[in-house]
């Protein structure tokens, strides 16, 4: 078995050299998805560049009601943050469940992005809050919204050499709220069968503003324009939730597998659009 | 509680290996180590079905850091010869096969070779470096598809054992049981009510945290030392021996700490392979399975196919009950199918049974004795038909079962009568229990279902030695994996008048102790129990002999009490009673060591029965289940040590729980199993439960002299009917096929939706 080298720079453009120098390398940030995956076989980097010592990467900072969290800061940290907690409650439920409590410890925002699964608990929340990742590379950096990432199972758009740094959450009018769910079989321990996003506005009773997201229905996390479409304008009634729910349920493409049928999962879309924008709903009428 | 006065049974102390597995210092199967070690590995089939045609190991062998390598031409070909193993029957033939594929791979995960070699990755690459040439033949996985015409055959000289008039056709069905009693169709002839319906079950896996590991060291006289994980060290022994032609008295097995076993360490699996590596490599070799091989080549238990047929009168009397069980076997011959027809009415009194059972091969892992083995997959159909003739009859399903239930003197259809039983105490417990006694709560249901099992008794050795101090050391041979050292000593501290913190209970290893049947069919507590009671016993004989001695009196003029050697009466003389230590510190004046003995075959094990009742909430649009609140009640003879005793009904109802809810064994359309590990096998994990309630029901087992039964395999029989019954009477669907995970419930509520709408 060949050797690893293993690198913890304290700059990103230190990790963002090694990273483009070698080829095989594989950026750590806590490690939850990649050693996992490197005890199954499914790789073997040459190198690892553990990005978890670079301050830029591991902090949470709030400017003009946005935050940006750095994509290596971990899901412990995060879910302790006040401020953030309260203006995007979904999403820090969401990176709240990526593994047990002593994988929140490892695991962050950024890798769960990168690990690019369909089934990634924070991603759909993120999709639907309408953030951005920061990605830098040898060409410099570049803003994508995070929908754009993955490109499909375990894939991604990421350039060769190129970094995620960071993941900015926009600022928000009053009257807003945010609600992730997922369905799993237990309560604990277990992985999205179907995850579901919701963020929206609410001004004089009416839904201003929308985004719905869907994860583990197709080979990426999707962003439902049309679910969105069925509840602006609506007071958020029985008629325009079940014309959400029916939109969820047509952009599904999921697979029969040992965590789901296709028939299940599609259902299941339709049910959380209905249960995670009535939480949103609530959260942005105390807002 | 027990009408009996004790000073320590019934007592809850520490147990005696509580603080070193607390602290982690506790040694479970892959902590041993030694100097010089290999490491081991298996290379496994990715075929459920193929035949091998050559395996090349040239490569492997060539490879700088590899010492030894071997295939099934290093193990000797086994006579077609029956055995025990744990709580089911074994066939050397076969058991030779399934540690090492022969003429053909039989399941996803068979082991086709393994290697020894200097570190772990060395011993990966070496595995990649063996060529083998396989003939991929069409596979069959459902039992159903097994018995038909034209399945694949696994094996060519399979036949149907158990066929009047014998068949000479190959089958997968190796064996076919009846048992009857009185005559079915009469009694059916009586019924005002007749249900029935078809079940099936899913395989299931034991799920024990601790994958199975081995350390063996081979020396150069011929003589073999195992370390392992198991239920029955002296089994490890006992098939090593035969498998490798080695004398007993050759191996010398040590059973180290156990994260959990379930039935599912009760047959080897690593150990003749590490010991074949040792012997061709000269150094000690170390194995440890990953968690996908214990999922696709150790265990599980079968899945089946049930039909149910019960018949009752108006007043809820059951008058026929009719069963036909086919269960998986896996890819060899030795389902629990035995068990699952003798338990499947065991709990009634009824007048006419008719029970037949197969036994099927399928491209499965082999299957190992899982807690009450085949009982649960019984009970799932036959309670969950029970519940139906309650309904049927408007009867309180407690009410429906004290009206049939078995007591003294009800003949089993399989046989035996039974002596002084307690169905109908357990149930009247749980009728007058908290939980069946407060009202469903709104948006709940609540289910009721009852178990039954035989609980066995078998060989026991033991011995009892006093220190010079006065202190005990109690020894016996079967590995602890429920609070067995506990109870023992408990018994013994009991026994002898002593404190039980002065009785340090020790396992020994196979060459340190007699012969000791495996840890298994809730046995230990009664059997071995009871010969610790016999040897300390033959050692409270002794220590009145040695009082008698120093008196200079009969040995019978001394009586033994509250751990003190006293006259027996004034007419003997007065003497100040002698303690243990006293005792102990004369010894070597009045005769040497002091110690005592017992070996014993345990006759007279004490049925148990079991009455679970669960509150649960069905989330109609999701089918996902919660359970709500859960209740055990079972006669559990005396509890010697409850806690532990209440611990082993938690885990039987957390285990058949899981196995109501979601674990099952996925296949794909290869035959390759798709769920080999804890996050797609799912077991339940804490929050998906509640605390569960225990009612212990003390009905003392006539043939112990503390009345002991097993308590440990009862608890996992009712839990899925209790659970199926349950989701039943909260959503008017009637679950026949296990698991009932979500998506399955979410279907069969949905398939219900149009009809309710136009009701």
């Amino acid at each position: 078995m060949a050797d690893i080298r293993y690198s913890a720079p304290s700059t990103i453009d230190e990790a963002v050299r090694l990273f483009a120098a070698s080829g095989g390398a594989k950026i750590l940030a806590g490690g939850t998805d990649l050693l996992v995956q490197m005890r199954s076989g499914a790789v073997s980097p040459g190198h690892i560049i553990d990005v978890k010592r670079i301050a830029e990467m591991t902090s949470i900072a709030e400017q003009n009601g946005s935050f940006r969290i750095g994509a290596a800061a971990s899901a412990a940290v995060i879910g302790e943050h006040a401020a953030l907690r309260k203006v995007w409650p979904g999403v820090v439920e969401a990176i709240n469940l990526i593994g047990s409590k002593q994988v929140q410890g490892r695991a962050s925002a950024g890798g769960n992005l990168c690990n690019a699964s369909p089934a990634a608990d924070s991603v759909p929340a993120m999709v639907a809050a309408g953030a951005t990742v920061t990605l830098q590379g040898p060409g410099g950096r570049r803003e994508l919204p995070v929908e754009q990432l993955a490109s499909g199972p375990g894939r991604t758009t990421l350039a060769p050499g190129e970094i995620a740094v960071a993941i900015t959450l926009p600022a928000r009018p009053k009257g807003s709220g945010d609600a992730y769910l997922r369905l799993i079989p237990r309560t604990e321990m277990d992985i999205a069968v179907v995850g579901c996003g919701v963020s929206l506005t609410i001004a004089n009773g009416a839904c201003t503003t929308a985004r719905v997201s869907l994860g583990a229905v197709a080979p990426t996390v999707l962003l439902v324009d049309g679910a969105a479409k069925a509840l602006i304008g609506s007071k958020l009634d029985e008629a325009a939730l079940e014309a959400a729910a029916a939109a969820c349920r047509a952009v599904c493409k999921p697979i029969d597998d040992k965590r789901g049928t296709i028939a299940y999962r599609t259902k299941i879309a339709g049910v959380l659009l209905k249960r995670a924008t009535a939480i949103a709903a609530e959260r942005a009428r105390s807002h | 509680m027990s009408s009996q006065h004790y000073k320590w049974i019934g007592t809850r102390p520490n147990r005696p290996d509580g603080a070193d597995k607390v602290t982690g210092r506790a040694r479970f199967g892959a902590d041993f180590n030694m100097p010089g070690q290999l490491v081991g590995k298996v290379l496994r089939s990715p075929h459920a079905h193929a035949r091998i045609k050559s395996i090349d190991t040239s490569k492997a062998e060539a490879l700088h850091g590899v010492k030894a390598v071997v295939t099934a031409k290093d193990f000797p070909e086994q006579p077609n010869q029956i055995v025990p193993a744990g709580e089911m029957q074994a066939n050397l033939r076969d058991v030779t096969r399934n540690v090492m594929a022969r003429e053909k791979a039989l399941y996803d995960g068979h082991a086709v070779a393994a290697v020894a070699a200097t570190t772990s990755e060395i011993a990966s690459e070496a595995l990649a470096l063996i060529k083998v040439d396989y003939e991929v033949l069409p596979h069959v996985i459902d039992v159903d598809d097994a018995m038909k015409d034209g399945a694949p055959i696994l094996h060519d000289h399979l036949r149907t054992d158990g066929l009047t008039p014998p068949s000479d056709k190959p089958t997968n069905i190796a064996k076919r049981l009846e048992f009857v009693k009185g005559d079915i169709a009469a009694g059916l002839a009586k019924a005002d009510v007749v249900i029935e319906r078809e079940y099936k079950t899913a395989a299931v896996h034991q799920g024990y945290i601790e994958p199975h590991a081995t350390l063996a060291s081979a020396t150069e006289d011929g003589q073999v030392q195992v370390w392992s994980t198991t239920q029955g060290h002296f089994q490890v022994r006992g098939f090593c021996s035969r498998l490798l032609n080695i004398e007993t008295s050759q191996i010398r097995v040590t059973a180290t700490e156990i994260g959990g076993g379930f039935g599912g360490k009760t047959v080897v699996y690593l150990e003749p392979v590490a010991i074949r590596l040792s012997q061709k490599s000269g150094k000690p070799v170390k194995m440890v399975m990953e968690r996908s091989e214990v999922f696709r080549a150790s265990g599980p238990t079968s899945g089946g196919t049930l039909r149910v047929k019960i018949g009752a009168t108006r007043d809820g009397r059951i008058v026929a009950a009719d069963t036909t069980i086919a269960l998986q076997s896996g890819a060899f011959p030795g389902s629990p199918v035995g068990p699952a027809c003798m338990c499947s009415f065991a709990c009634y009194d009824i007048d006419n049974i008719k029970v037949i059972g197969f036994d099927v091969v399928s491209n499965r892992p082999k299957v190992a004795a899982y807690r009450a083995p085949g009982a649960p997959i019984a009970a799932w159909a036959v309670e969950s038909t029970i519940d139906l003739v309650a309904e049927a009859l408007r009867m309180d399903p407690i009410d429906l079962r004290l009206k049939n239930a078995a007591r003294k003197g009800t003949k089993t259809h399989y046989g035996p009568t039974f002596n002084t039983i307690g169905m109908v105490e357990t149930l009247e417990a749980a009728k007058n229990s908290p939980h069946y006694k407060t009202p469903v709560k709104p948006g709940h249901a609540r289910g009721v279902a009852a178990g039954f099992w035989f609980n066995v008794g078998a060989d026991s050795s033991a011995a009892a030695h006093v220190g010079e101090d006065g202190t005990v050391t109690v020894i016996s041979g079967n590995p602890d994996i429920g609070g067995s050292r506990a109870s023992l000593a408990l018994m013994a501290a009991e026994t002898l008048g002593v404190d039980y913190d002065k009785v340090r209970p020790v396992i020994a290893d196979t060459s340190s102790i007699g012969f000791n049947f495996v840890t298994g069919g809730s046995r230990v507590t009664f059997a071995t129990g009871l010969a610790v009671v016999n040897a300390v016993r033959d050692m409270i004989e002794n220590l009145k002999g040695r009082a008698a001695k120093i008196w200079e009196v009969e040995p019978d003029a001394v009586i033994w009490e509250n751990g003190y050697a006293k006259p027996a009466s004034s007419n003997v003389g007065k003497f100040e009673p002698l303690s243990l230590a006293q005792l102990a510190a004369q010894a070597g004046k009045t005769g040497g060591p002091i110690n005592g003995h017992a070996q014993l075959n345990a006759q007279g094990a004490g049925p148990g029965f079991g009455v679970h009742i669960v509150d649960l909430s069905v989330d109609r649009d999701t089918g996902i289940v919660t359970v709500e609140r859960y209740t055990a009640a079972q006669d559990v003879g005396t509890a010697i040590h409850p806690s532990y005793v209440e611990g082993q009904l938690q885990g039987g109802v957390a285990q058949g729980v899981g196995w109501a809810l979601n674990e099952e064994y996925i296949y794909d359309a290869k035959g390759r199993l798709q769920n080999a590990g804890f996050l797609d096998y799912r077991m339940p994990v804490a929050s998906d439960l509640p605390m569960i309630e225990t009612v212990l029901v003390e009905v003392p087992n006539p043939s112990h002299p503390y009345g002991v039964r097993g308590v440990g395999e009862v608890p996992i029989v009712p839990p899925m009917a209790a659970i199926g019954n349950a989701i039943a009477r909260a959503t008017e669907v009637r679950m026949l096929d296990l698991p009932m995970s979500p998506p399955r419930l979410s279907a069969a509520l949905d398939a219900m939706a149009p009809k309710r709408a136009a009701e």
